[in-house]
């Protein structure tokens, strides 16, 4: 490709300068589209305006043993010189917004309850709250005479996180085969994968603040999703990839648009944490799981997905073309695949798969923020190097396992925000035990 | 070292290029021992998912010899130039390089201990000048250690030399117009020059060449065939992987075929050439083809033409190319050599013109 | 709009102590990916592990400047062996993913507030400066327009730039630096050559990595406090930018894309904020003015690799990928 006349490859490269700036203007148009809306309107049931001038918040739901809201009750939350106070409101909603991430000291006043409701007993008050990764820190309160809260032995605690794990994992899943599929067709690392996760949850948000149903914003945002995934494709990597351009390269140019599209969203939804509609629900009994419906139909949801994925690709035409071109692309070519358009519906899933995974991860933190993407990509990007980078099913293992894990440290006793640096630590140690992954392939040499 | 022991000469007295004692120690056979081995492997296999690529029971390189180690594609020669040189591990088994085992034994520490290998796929460091290239090979610069290389005092003067060194082979390999260029400028053929000259810059006792000839334009091959002849000269042992028929016959001392993983045939290249064996593995289902004579190897070409699998007229026709055969009957040289028993019928069956289509599907 | 305060504060970036530590950090940098090949995109957690491991030393342990100094160096070669001994045998990507985790790591475990006493957590640690600026041997007074303290780091920190340039300009004309350049190109090349490759790149790992270590604490110094949430992986992308700036594989690149990245930034802000104040701009306000600097790195960032992977100084040939 470097040999090209100058002429030619002049030309070229103006074509590829429009196409990008074409990214970036439909990029940026897309998020104009979204921008107004969701600067005007407040997100359905948090955040009181203290929520707005600060990044972070605690946040909670007051509700009584009999699930109806306790209004009016106020909270207050200090640390160091720093105290926020916030009253529940009619729905029982409560948030104050701090300054920084830490650990503070969160006093519900009882003497504002309504006549008859009581702390549930055991319930300590005020009590040391801690922020993990996330900038909404929930804390529960529970009410009700008579009513104990109690102390979870060691092996409720293990199953509810164990499932918590899973349905985290799965959700990885479905952000990790996009990228995992992405790899083995083009053999790029797409570090912009975090933003597509992003973009899935910020497009529900807007369209939902647009005041169009709920269903419609979902599907309105997968097919944004998909749509990024295409333009991006077509835009961007075809022609690098026509280029010749190599396999590192991309990878930087993968993190300049991650930086760009990061901050493009930041642009628009600003930096402060949102909510989806029904984000709060509080957790319900399956036989001996506590697990909160959001968090079942996320688990529900991605274990579909994955399902469906997985017959595509081992029983369809197009499956088998797509795996034939994770094999060995000239060959596929060679073979009568349309290498670029097999490519291009990878891109697409990936990009509407990735934003399904930003929707559930938007409930499973709760929250909706502009860097919520890039702060799980490093655990995707765990799932699939543990699975084997390129393989399809070795990221859906590795994802699982990630989720889980990510899970189970605060049951073994690491700190909450430390939950993270065991996920990655993992994938440090098998790299180091089979640097392959656990289903990748070895290369040849010579 | 020890392997020489039991010589009753002294290797100085020796001249390689014309040295004709025996090479193997006894009968001659697949996997048969070497009166001289500098390189034994002991039931090294390798597999990859399903396939056996490499599994020698038993293989010996003899010493101040050209080996060549020729097969049909896939036959796991260059997995096997893997194995011997530390690049891949295999699944099992041993071997040793001048008596000592190499099990476990990195890439690197093989190559210090003498034994450098090229590649089939060449690498050459593009970014980095042709005489640059060659200095990389240099094994006795001081200045590669991290502690002396920032006084050039230490290490200028050993630049010196090996520049000189990397001039004269240069100027051999016919690059020395191209010593100041990108290695990455470099067309095909001249990549495998200088990996070839670069490898010899390390002063190995034993040079593995991965298709060395492979896109090397005729006109030069001539003389690199000397200069790999002249190896012999400077006491180095060569091993190499070639499909060009012509070459092999040309220089090699010793032949080793391969098929399918296995060693199936071994000898004097004139010999390894008439092994059934050896048919078989290159032909395959044309195994019942009388090869023996040119005639007969004529009209299977025309046959084998029509058929796409057929590596007829192909780069990689090996044996069965035409101009070697040619070759062969122009200048019928050696005692046997124009026997009319030729081919695979040499090994069992005397009689000529009506062979059965044999046993030999077992090969496959 | 007051272009001659925009211009004198953008001229100010050039010689500024943070462009110093960024030049210093991406010459590290351009030893592990110019030279050496190494996609290392964990320099953030090399700087960290510098500015923290100073800070500590200096707080916790009260030793003077020189041992905290030492104690930096040497956690980071510590920080460099234990990152290269499990990922310097993978390939290059699997090379990139382990080293952004674990600087990731590493700002976790500077954010925790297990470890408040020590680090600070989200706060950081602050007042550990004390003993450097003891040594200006400047009196106070006014020295170009600065005062003396400002005028001791940047003295201080650029000539440890200089002394770092020449360094690594001596290593790499020389065999050693011939062998890491082989080693970018082809490892499996100069393996079969006899080189020990992992010894090599652990030895290049080393030494960006002391080198990011030392950008770290030339970061820290002038502002007198360090803070987890400046070393994110962004840190690392920014020294990218300015590695590709500059040119990969050249000594001076990073000093000039390092320059080049905080003059652009600083006049690009300037602008924009003037145009904001003159309300020639309505429809951004200065927070989202400060956001557009990110977007601005992550196109150039994009733009240069596909258009200009060689930087201003790099020479196209001598890349170290086609
Ligand atoms: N890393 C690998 N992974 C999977 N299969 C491999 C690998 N390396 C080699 N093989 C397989 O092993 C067999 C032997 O390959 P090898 O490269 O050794 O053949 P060869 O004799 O060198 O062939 P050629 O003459 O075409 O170079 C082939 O079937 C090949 O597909
Ligand atoms: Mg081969």
């Amino acid at each position: 490709m470097r040999s090209t006349p100058r002429g030619l490859s002049q030309r070229r490269r103006g074509r590829l300068l429009k196409v990008v700036g074409a990214v970036f203007a439909a990029v940026a148009a897309l998020l104009l589209i979204v921008a107004p809306a969701s600067q005007a309107t407040s997100p359905s049931p948090t955040p009181s305006p203290s929520a707005t001038t600060f990044q972070n918040s605690i946040s909670g739901f007051l509700r009584g043993d009999d699930r109806a809201p306790i209004a009016d009750v106020t909270i207050t939350a200090k640390k160091d010189d720093f105290t926020g106070t916030a009253t529940s409101s009619a729905n029982g909603s409560w948030t104050i917004g701090v300054p920084t991430q830490g650990t503070y000291v969160v006093e519900l006043d009882e003497s504002t309850l309504p006549e008859g409701i009581k702390l549930a007993e055991g319930q300590e008050n005020p009590r040391e709250v801690t922020f993990s990764q996330t900038s909404n820190l929930s804390v529960i309160f529970a009410f009700g005479e008579g009513i104990v809260v109690q102390q979870q032995d060691f092996g409720q605690n293990l199953i509810n996180r164990l499932v918590a794990g899973l349905s985290f994992g799965l959700l990885l899943a479905l952000a990790s085969v996009g990228l995992s599929l992405i790899f083995g067709t083009t053999g790029l690392t797409n570090f912009a994968h975090g933003e597509m996760v992003t973009l899935g949850a910020v497009l529900v948000f807007a369209f939902n603040a647009m005041n169009l149903p709920f269903w419609l914003a979902i599907v309105l945002a997968l097919l944004g999703g998909g749509l990024f995934g295409y333009v991006q494709d077509a835009g961007l990597w075809k022609p690098l990839r026509r280029r010749g351009t190599g396999l590192v390269p991309m990878m930087i140019v993968s993190i300049g648009l991650a930086l760009a599209v990061r901050y493009v969203i930041q642009f628009f939804f600003g930096g402060a944490t949102q909510q989806l509609p029904y984000a709060q629900s509080s957790e319900i009994q399956l036989g001996p799981i506590s697990i909160s419906p959001n968090n079942l139909w996320s688990l529900v949801i991605s274990a579909v997905v994955i399902a469906i994925l997985g017959i595509v690709l081992l029983k369809t035409r197009l499956g088998k073309a797509t795996r034939a071109v994770a094999d060995n692309p000239a060959l596929a070519a060679a073979s009568g695949i349309d290498v670029d358009s097999v490519i291009r519906i990878v891109w697409v899933t990936g990009g509407m798969l990735a934003a399904l995974g930003g929707i559930l991860w938007a409930y499973y933190r709760p929250g909706v923020t502009f860097d919520m993407g890039s702060q799980i990509l490093l655990l995707i990007f765990a799932g699939v190097t543990l699975g084997g980078l390129g393989t399809v099913w070795g990221a859906l293992i590795g994802s699982i396992i990630v989720g889980i894990f990510v899970e189970l440290t605060t049951v073994f006793g690491l700190a909450a925000d430390l939950k993270y640096v065991g996920a990655l630590f993992i994938m440090i140690i098998v790299l180091l035990i089979r640097p392959q992954g656990i289903l990748g392939r070895r290369e040849r040499v010579g | 070292m020890s392997t020489q022991s039991e010589e009753p000469r002294t290797s100085e007295e020796v001249n390689y290029m014309t040295d004709t004692r025996p090479i193997a120690a006894g009968e001659i056979a697949p996997g048969c021992k070497k009166r001289d081995p500098i390189v034994v492997a002991e039931n090294v296999t390798r597999s990859f998912g399903g396939i056996n690529a490499v599994d020698v029971e038993y293989l010996e390189i003899p010493r101040h010899k050209i080996t060549a180690l020729i097969g049909p594609n896939g036959a796991g020669k260059t997995t096997l130039f893997n194995l011997l040189t530390g690049f891949d591990t295999p699944n099992s088994g041993k071997w040793q390089f001048e008596g000592n085992s190499l099990a476990g034994v990195s890439s690197y520490k093989v190559a210090r201990m003498g034994m450098v290998r090229t590649f089939q796929l060449t690498k050459v460091m593009g970014k980095l000048t042709v005489m640059e290239n060659m200095r990389l090979g240099a094994s006795h610069q001081s200045g590669e250690r991290l502690s002396k290389a920032l006084f050039k005092g230490i290490w200028g003067g050993q630049e010196k030399k090996i520049t000189e060194e990397a001039n004269v082979l240069l100027a051999k390999f016919k690059l020395d117009a191209k010593k100041d260029d990108y290695a990455a400028s470099l067309s095909g053929g001249q990549r495998k020059l200088l990996e070839m000259a670069r490898s010899l810059m390390v002063q190995p006792k034993l040079v593995m060449l991965d298709e060395p000839m492979a896109g090397v334009n005729p006109a030069l091959t001539q003389s690199l065939l000397d200069h790999i002849k002249n190896l012999k000269a400077e006491g180095m042992t060569v091993l190499f992987v070639e499909h060009d028929m012509h070459m092999v016959r040309h220089i090699a001392d010793w032949v080793v075929v391969m098929a399918e993983g296995k060693i199936v045939a071994e000898g004097p290249p004139a010999e390894v050439m008439k092994n059934p064996a050896v048919i078989d593995a290159y032909l395959g289902a044309h195994h019942d083809v009388d090869l023996g004579d040119s005639e007969g190897i004529k009209e299977l070409a025309a046959e084998l033409v029509a058929d796409k699998e057929s590596i007829v007229g192909t780069e990689n026709a090996g044996i069965i190319s035409l101009d070697v055969v040619a070759a062969e009957t122009d200048e019928p040289k050696g005692p046997g050599s124009d026997s009319p028993v030729r081919g695979r019928r040499s090994a069992e069956e005397p009689n000529r013109g009506e062979q059965p289509p044999s046993t030999a599907k077992d090969t496959e | 709009m007051d272009f001659g305060f925009i211009f004198s504060s953008a001229a100010g970036e050039l010689f500024s102590p943070t462009t110093a530590a960024y030049a210093l950090a991406t010459l590290g940098l351009a030893v592990h990916f110019g030279y050496a090949g190494l996609l290392n995109f964990g320099q953030a957690g090399f700087m960290a592990v510098g500015a923290y491991g100073f800070a500590i030393s200096t707080l916790t342990f009260g030793v003077p400047f020189f041992v905290g100094l030492l104690i930096a160096v040497v956690c980071s070669a510590i920080f460099a062996l234990l990152l290269g001994i499990p990922t310097l045998r993978l390939r290059a990507d699997y090379l990139a993913i382990v080293t952004i985790a674990a600087a990731e790591i590493v700002r976790y475990i500077v954010t925790t507030n297990q470890l408040t006493a020590i680090t600070g957590s989200a706060n950081g640690l602050a007042a550990f400066e004390g003993d450097f600026y003891a040594m200006n041997p400047f009196p106070p007074g006014s020295y170009m327009g600065m005062n003396n303290r400002d005028f001791f780091i940047r003295i201080v920190a650029w000539a440890v730039v200089a002394l770092f340039c020449t360094l690594v300009w001596l290593l790499m004309r020389s065999p050693w630096g011939r062998v890491l350049k082989g080693i970018r190109e082809d490892e499996n090349a100069v393996r079969s050559l006899g080189k020990n490759v992992y010894a090599y790149k652990m030895q290049a790992l080393i030494i960006g990595g002391v080198l990011g270590a030392l950008a770290g604490m030339i970061f820290t110094l002038p502002r007198g406090a360090v803070q987890p949430a400046n070393y994110g992986t962004e840190l690392t992308f920014f020294l990218y930018t300015c590695l590709l700036l500059g040119g990969l594989g050249t000594v001076l690149g990073p000093v000039v894309g390092a320059m080049i990245f905080w003059v652009v930034l600083s006049l690009t802000q300037g602008i924009l904020y003037g145009l904001i104040e003159s309300g020639a701009i309505t429809w951004l306000n200065t927070v989202q003015a400060g956001q557009l600097r990110y977007i601005l790195v992550g196109v150039a960032l994009m733009l240069l690799m596909i258009f200009r992977p060689q930087g201003v100084l790099g020479n196209k040939k001598e890349l170290a990928f086609a």
